[in-house]
């Protein structure tokens, strides 16, 4: 039972980030830019979709760049390169660029054979292992969603009886977690921002997460029924879970990119397994001590809830690179 | 179950204190520990969720003919996650310093159990008015419950009432940290546990 759950979750690990790999990369909003990307520590390239005009294009006044961080600070742009096909563009720095700040550039309205395509503005990120690697132990220990957001409670204190019980409902939560969270990631980046249906928000996320746990239902239930028999019992559970709401919301309200957001719901999950598997080791104990009768059940899990939230406090000067 | 026989009244009454949502039923949870730091949330959030609660407990109560019941628990979900949309988009725009404060907790009611457990198990076989009357007594019952907590809280915590000063001092600055959520909410469901114990003795006696 145990190598079979192992089989599958090292199958899935193995899976998503090689589909990840094909989404991420780009953040680009303008439809005329192919693509954005710091060069070295001296060049940022721009790829059109088509041809820029060239007189556009190799001026450098067309364009400005700063570091996200502070707006008011224009960096110095050298010259600009038009590329042999004339559909890349090189802007070169007088001084080295900080690849880990993210960088904002901006461009005047974009002349291509005589039409005037707007104005963009461009996010330059790179890709930071550490900054991947921050986010989900941020999410896991430093704001656990259930010790110091206080979310998914109602879940928590029902299943955190036994331990057996907790591990089960903290992996199928890892599982729906992590793929409801890529599905509504991709949902609001190419359906509802490009739309504008930001207000619709809440209720396709959460048809996606209804969704997400009756795929996962079906499919368990044909594919592996021991695996079905050992956690479908918690996947109706995971609907009433607000995490399961609050991740998806804070990475469309962060603009997190979908490397940004597997993290986060990894992050999320596993937080949530490692709260449970505590509290479930707690309480097993408490089963056995001698507690006032009006204590019994619920309210003394409450007050051990607020020791561990107590705890994990700790951990909130924690900073990571 | 068929369609209940109590009158208004007791629905209401119901709902407030023998099936309190948060003290009784120990249903919706998280807001009750993460956002009492103070009666003000307590009180908006609580009327939001008095909204959300009444409009669809009737809107499932007047449509409960033509839902199949094999897609009911979509259905109300959808139901719920449009009403919380309009709360969502009201509060935004009347009450933006409030509405910051709360975060992301008003989108998530959608979330909340009660509402979706009063429509499971209320509103889908009850007449409109008397699921009115039920969503009634569950809201202000939450309501009821967000501000005892708040109330205990902010009193213990910062010496304040709805932002008044009343006591001049701080007793116990430990209340207003996050984590003492737990322990509040922890401490008052035991004192309604013994208060039902005393009357439990009480009544025994008088037999």
């Amino acid at each position: 039972m145990r190598s079979m759950i192992q089989r599958y979750a090292f199958r899935l690990t193995l899976l998503l980030p090689a589909f990840l790999l094909f989404v991420t990369g780009c953040n680009v909003e303008h439809p005329f830019i192919k693509k954005i990307a710091f060069k070295d520590s001296l060049s940022i390239i721009i790829e059109f979709a088509g041809e820029p005009d060239p007189d556009w294009a190799t001026d450098p006044g067309n364009y400005s760049v700063y570091e996200k961080r502070d707006p008011d600070v224009h960096l110095a742009i050298s010259k600009v390169i038009l590329g042999p096909d004339k559909k890349t563009v090189l802007i070169r720095f007088g001084e080295e660029i900080n690849q880990a700040e993210p960088h904002v550039v901006v461009l005047t309205p974009i002349h291509s054979q005589g039409k005037d395509l707007g104005s963009a503005i461009l996010n330059v990120k790179r890709l930071h292992i550490g900054e991947l690697f921050a986010i989900l132990i941020g999410a896991m220990l430093i704001s656990n969603y259930v010790f110091t957001k206080y979310l998914g409670l109602c879940v928590f204190f029902g299943t955190s009886k036994k331990r057996d019980t907790a591990v089960g409902m903290g992996i199928t939560f890892t599982i729906v977690m992590v793929a409801s969270a890529m599905m509504s990631w991709f949902l609001y980046q190419f359906i509802l921002k490009p739309f504008e249906l930001d207000f619709l928000q809440v209720v396709v996320f959460i048809g996606m997460v209804s969704l997400s746990v009756q795929a996962v239902d079906t499919v368990l239930r044909k594919v592996n029924p021991a695996l079905f028999k050992a956690f479908g019992v918690y996947l109706v559970l995971v609907i009433a879970n607000c995490i399961i709401l609050a991740v998806p919301l804070t990475l469309a309200n962060n603009e997190y990119s979908a490397m940004e957001s597997l993290m986060l719901a990894l992050g999320a999950g596993t937080g949530f397994l490692l709260a449970l598997f505590l509290m479930s080791s707690a309480r097993e104990r408490l089963e056995l001590a001698d507690i006032p009768p009006t204590y019994r059940g619920l309210p003394i899990a409450f007050v051990t809830a607020g020791l561990f939230a107590l705890a994990f406090m700790g951990f909130s000067g924690l900073v990571i690179f | 179950m068929a369609a209940t026989k109590k009158t208004n009244k007791e629905l209401v009454i119901n709902g407030i204190l023998l099936e309190n949502p948060i003290f009784r039923l120990a249903l919706s949870m998280c807001p009750a520990v993460g956002l009492t730091t103070s009666v003000k949330n307590g009180l908006l959030l609580g009327s939001a969720v008095l909204f959300v609660q009444i409009c669809s407990s009737c809107t499932i109560a007047a449509i409960k003919n033509i839902i199949h019941p094999r897609i009911r628990i979509p259905t109300y979900t959808l139901t719920i996650a449009t009403w919380v949309t309009v709360i969502d988009l009201i509060l935004a725009a009347y009450v933006p310093a409030a509405y910051k404060e709360m975060g992301i907790f008003v989108k998530l009611i959608v979330a909340f159990a009660i509402i979706t457990m009063r429509l499971e198990t209320f509103a889908c076989k009850n007449t409109i008015s008397a699921s009115f009357w039920d969503g009634l007594g569950m809201g202000i019952g939450f309501m009821f419950g967000m501000v005892s907590i708040g109330f205990v809280r902010e009193l213990l915590g910062a010496g304040t009432i709805l932002g008044y000063d009343v006591l001049g001092f701080k007793p116990l600055l430990f209340f207003v940290l996050p984590a003492a959520g737990f322990f509040c909410v922890g401490i008052m469901m035991a004192l309604f546990n013994y208060i039902e114990v005393v009357y439990n003795r009480f009544k025994e006696r008088e037999q």
